[in-house]
């Protein structure tokens, strides 16, 4: 019954898609110039025609990026967030670095990393991290500010050591909040990858993607892009199925 | 019967403040002796002092002169010592109703099964039978109270503090809470200690009642002129409704 009504929940958009697709693939055809504006009929015969070279070569190189990257996103994300919580000096020195560390255009100090890292995996990592760390340490921390001080209050009447009220009350808290902040950093953590390898790599769709742009092969460069965000869509609903099985709770609502 | 659970002796308080405030402290002076089984209900208007009487009791607070004994001992650190009832019912939203009853027990470090035993045993008790795995938000008001009694009696402590604990309920539920209350209270052989702004709910519960005065901080006793086991009619006795009148009056300040 639930899953039925899903399904009709998302028809609308279905049917736009469908229809911005058929103007894109009129218009297409119409401007006829594959170069600059390939159709998608023309980059879904692309990705076919070289799906082996793309899903062999290119995806696990990228997947691995995000895949790491996301990794140290977390531990770093959550690391940073329960710092902070734990001391006042510490929230006052982090948050506001944490904040203006967002203002800085990554992708503008992307080829430092290339020069610090060279064209090793790290550098495409750093990006990464740097892009989608940040989602989880903001919502972490608020979900653990989030914790209701009489909750606590009354875990020290019951007798409660300061780690009782931080694994019983804080951390399941702020759970809800971290799966918001992660809902956000799995996709930004493709488009990280993706900034990464196009300012130097050896492979990856992020790079197949630039390689093609300088042959001016328009459905070679939107190829891979179809792979990467069928990427985050995957990861996204990943998060989403992580966050119903542990937050049963919530359904209950 | 005779063995005192709860002595308050001269306790007065203070929030410490900057500035040098000390004409008009939250708690005066105030005593109390409660033995063994009673049930004293504290009543007095918003800002008399009641939930922070519970606080210092609790040892969430620190009173400024006077001391706070337990079965007869001054604890340093009195936390885990009283069972703490709050107003609202404060369950975890993300714990079954088995899980946050089990809470104080799982603190104290009791084993998870011989304590799921016990909590599920009281469950059927406490009129909880079949809802063990629910969620809080699946309860109505009345069941969330009676989860949130069960947790603070599985503290394991003979006193109870119980803070207004049935307002947020409508009338009919409320009564039953009460009478239910009173059915748990001698069947669980406990000593309760009950803040209200109820006159009624007040002489249906308790032996003594003490009012507390806004302005003064001054505390009366009164004794309830009812035997036990007691009927919601009771209330409609003459001395009863004597006693409802005074303590009315005294409340509103005449």
């Amino acid at each position: 019954m639930k899953k039925l009504s899903n399904i009709k929940n998302l028809l609308p958009s279905v049917i736009l898609i469908v229809v911005l697709f058929m103007f894109w693939e009129m218009g297409a055809r119409m401007v006829n110039m594959t170069f600059i504006l390939p159709s998608p009929s023309e980059i879904l015969l692309k990705l076919w025609e070289i799906k082996s070279l793309l899903l062999i070569e290119h995806l696990p190189a990228t997947l691995s990026i995000i895949a790491i990257g996301l990794f140290i996103s977390i531990g770093l994300g959550v690391g940073l967030a329960v710092w902070m919580i734990s001391s006042r000096i510490v929230e006052r020195a982090l948050y506001p670095i944490l904040i203006s560390s967002q203002t800085i255009p990554i992708i503008a100090l992307a080829p430092i990393f290339v020069l610090w890292f060279g064209y090793s995996i790290w550098s495409k990592v750093v990006v990464t991290v740097l892009i989608a760390f940040f989602p989880i340490a903001v919502n972490t921390f608020d979900g653990l500010c989030s914790t209701r001080e009489d909750l606590k209050e009354l875990m020290l009447t019951m007798g409660a050591s300061n780690k009782d009220i931080f694994m019983k009350v804080s951390i399941p808290s702020a759970l809800p909040y971290f799966y918001s902040g992660l809902k956000v950093a799995v996709t930004m953590s493709v488009i990280g990858a993706a900034i990464g390898e196009w300012l130097g790599a050896q492979a990856g769709l992020g790079y197949f993607s630039r390689r093609m742009m300088t042959q001016f092969d328009g459905a070679g460069v939107f190829a891979p892009i179809v792979i990467l965000s069928l990427i985050g869509i995957v990861l996204f609903l990943l998060v989403v199925l992580l966050e119903r099985r542990s937050l049963n709770w919530r359904k209950t609502k | 019967m005779n063995k005192t659970v709860l002595q308050l002796t001269d306790i007065s308080f203070d929030y410490k403040t900057t500035k040098a405030d000390t004409s008009n402290p939250i708690l005066r002076n105030f005593n109390l002796t409660m033995l063994d089984g009673e049930f004293i209900s504290i009543i007095g208007p918003s800002g008399s002092g009641k939930s922070t009487l519970f606080r210092l009791i609790t040892g969430l607070e620190q009173p400024t002169t006077g001391d706070v004994l337990i079965n007869g001992i001054n604890y340093q650190n009195r936390f885990g010592r009283v069972g703490y009832m709050p107003q609202e019912d404060l369950l975890m939203p993300w714990r079954t109703v088995l899980d946050n009853a089990t809470l104080p027990l799982e603190i104290k470090g009791v084993n998870k099964k011989e304590a799921y035993q016990k909590v599920n045993y009281l469950l059927d008790e406490f009129g909880l039978k079949g809802y063990a795995n629910s969620y809080p938000s699946e309860l109505s008001g009345g069941m969330k109270q009676r989860v949130s009694f069960l947790r603070s009696v599985l503290n394991g402590s003979e006193l109870l503090l119980l803070d207004e604990p049935f307002s947020a309920l409508d009338a009919i539920t409320k009564l039953s809470m009460q009478e239910w209350l009173l059915k748990q209270w001698q069947a669980l052989n406990k000593t309760i200690l009950f803040i209200t702004h109820d006159v009624n709910e007040a002489l249906f519960l308790s032996d003594r009642i003490l009012l507390i005065t806004n302005s003064e901080k001054q505390v009366e006793e009164f004794n309830v002129p009812l035997s036990r086991p007691r009927n919601l009619r009771d209330l409609n006795k003459q001395t009863v409704i004597e006693l409802k009148d005074q303590l009315i009056d005294q409340l509103r300040g005449r």
